[in-house]
């Protein structure tokens, strides 16, 4: 067993922008990884989101049943849980549905079905939910990380005031948008 | 700037003096005390219509609005503490709730005071539930848009447009959450004939809510630098 920091990353309704900026830590990434393991995320192979874990950082909002279960699983198996982008902290892009009517808004996306156009698709995709959440209106949050997406410096910031056990109410809001 | 009788107060326990016809948040920043405000603008006549810059007043049971209260002798006041902040932080996050702010779609998005006073007040998330609103969009001037989705009722265009331009093209209808400010006669601005089209009312808006158009997001930056200018031009004449 080592004494490494277990953190875990997820994806709900994002655009994949925040692990993009993750992974713009670069090289210092690699200085973290004697001190973090990275045992869960989109970026490594793992099915089952594990026990234990430390550090969870979760982008995009809920919008659907399927993410809001998937939050729920994340939080039970996780200390500490990040809100990282706009869309988990606010709702963002996804949530600007949510002053429209759902199915309207699916019918002008993939057309009315028999009008010789599919329709909006009915399997394979969980259902959206009635509106689209920020995560905190899911799950507790332990820290918000907003940005769209949040620079690379602020998942250091993070990072190192976690593996030092430091208060994260200190952590200082870098930039919206 | 003369005349009025002068008048002693402190504020954040140093002392100031003050003219009678000024503010308390004129004198706090001739001190270089910092009073964070949204809804002000040096060379427009201060409404209070934001709350951002509530003070604590010895004496006076609730918060009072420092840029259009006035000092008075012995007047105690202080700027800043746990339950000011946290005031600020709630008046801030109802204006957020009650619009529909998608800052990474915005054109002002990086240069907009309302999210630098998010940045200031600590407001990193809504703790409030938001309301998503359906309001309009007029994209009916030739130069110009509102967005009323990002609109936080602070008055500027209005004072602006009234004050400076002599226009007075912008007015606020409704109450409550259904205020909105309208043109003319609640016509599309782009056909509201007392528009002269000279664009103060978009520099002074501290939002994305008015702007040019052709505007990327990020790509929209205010300038109200004439606005002084102008306002002390007029008073010497
Ligand atoms: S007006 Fe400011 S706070 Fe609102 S969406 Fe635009 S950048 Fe964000
Ligand atoms: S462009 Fe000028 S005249 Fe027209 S509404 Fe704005 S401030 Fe008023
Ligand atoms: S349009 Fe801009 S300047 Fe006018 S009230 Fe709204 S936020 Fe203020």
């Amino acid at each position: 067993m080592t004494n490494k920091k277990r953190i875990a990353t997820c994806w709900l309704d994002g655009c994949s922008g925040c692990h993009m900026s993750f992974l713009d830590m670069d090289e210092l990434l690699l200085e973290l990884g004697d001190r973090l393991e990275l045992v869960y995320s989109p970026l490594v192979d793992r099915k089952e989101f594990p026990d234990g874990v430390d550090l969870a950082l979760l982008e995009g909002a809920v919008s659907t049943r399927d993410d809001a279960a998937k939050a729920r699983l994340v939080r039970s198996r996780s200390r500490l849980v990040a809100a990282v982008g706009d869309c988990a902290v606010t709702g963002n892009v996804p949530g600007m549905r949510n002053r429209l009517d759902n199915g309207e808004l699916l019918e002008l996306v993939y057309g009315r079905p028999g009008d010789d156009q599919p329709g909006p698709p009915t399997v394979d995709v969980p259902p959206l939910l009635p509106q689209c959440l920020p995560l905190h209106r899911e799950i507790e949050v332990d820290v918000f990380l907003p940005g769209c997406p949040p620079p690379a410096s602020g998942f250091v910031r993070l990072l190192e005031a976690v593996l030092e056990g430091r208060d994260l109410t200190e952590l200082p809001t870098l930039k919206f948008g | 700037m003369s005349g009025g009788r002068v008048i002693t107060l402190t504020i954040d326990d140093r002392d100031c003096g003050a003219r009678e016809e000024q503010t308390i948040l004129e004198v706090a920043r001739e001190n270089g005390i910092f009073i964070p405000t949204l809804c002000h603008l040096g060379g427009l006549h201060p409404v209070g219509a934001c709350r951002i810059c509530i003070v604590d007043v010895e004496g006076i049971a609730r918060p009072q609005p420092a840029c259009v209260t006035r000092p008075v002798e012995g007047m105690r006041v202080a700027t800043d503490s746990p339950g000011l902040r946290r005031q600020r932080r709630l008046i801030l996050e109802l204006m957020l709730a009650e619009g529909n702010h998608v800052c990474s779609v915005c054109v002002v998005n990086g240069h907009c005071e309302l999210q630098e006073l998010a940045l200031q007040l600590g407001v990193d998330h809504l703790e409030l539930p938001a309301l998503y609103p359906r309001r309009e969009v007029d994209a009916s001037h030739p130069r110009f848009s509102l967005d009323r989705n990002r609109c936080v009722l602070c008055t500027r265009c209005v004072r602006v447009c009234s004050e400076i331009e002599g226009a007075h093209t912008w007015d606020v209808m409704g109450r409550g959450l259904a205020s909105t400010v309208i043109s003319d006669l609640n016509q599309p601005w782009g056909e509201a004939e007392s528009c002269t089209t000279c664009g103060k009312c978009v520099q002074v808006c501290p939002t994305g809510a008015l702007f040019d158009k052709g505007k990327a997001p990020g790509e929209m930056r205010k300038r109200h630098s004439f606005l002084p200018l102008l306002t002390a031009m007029r008073e010497e004449e």
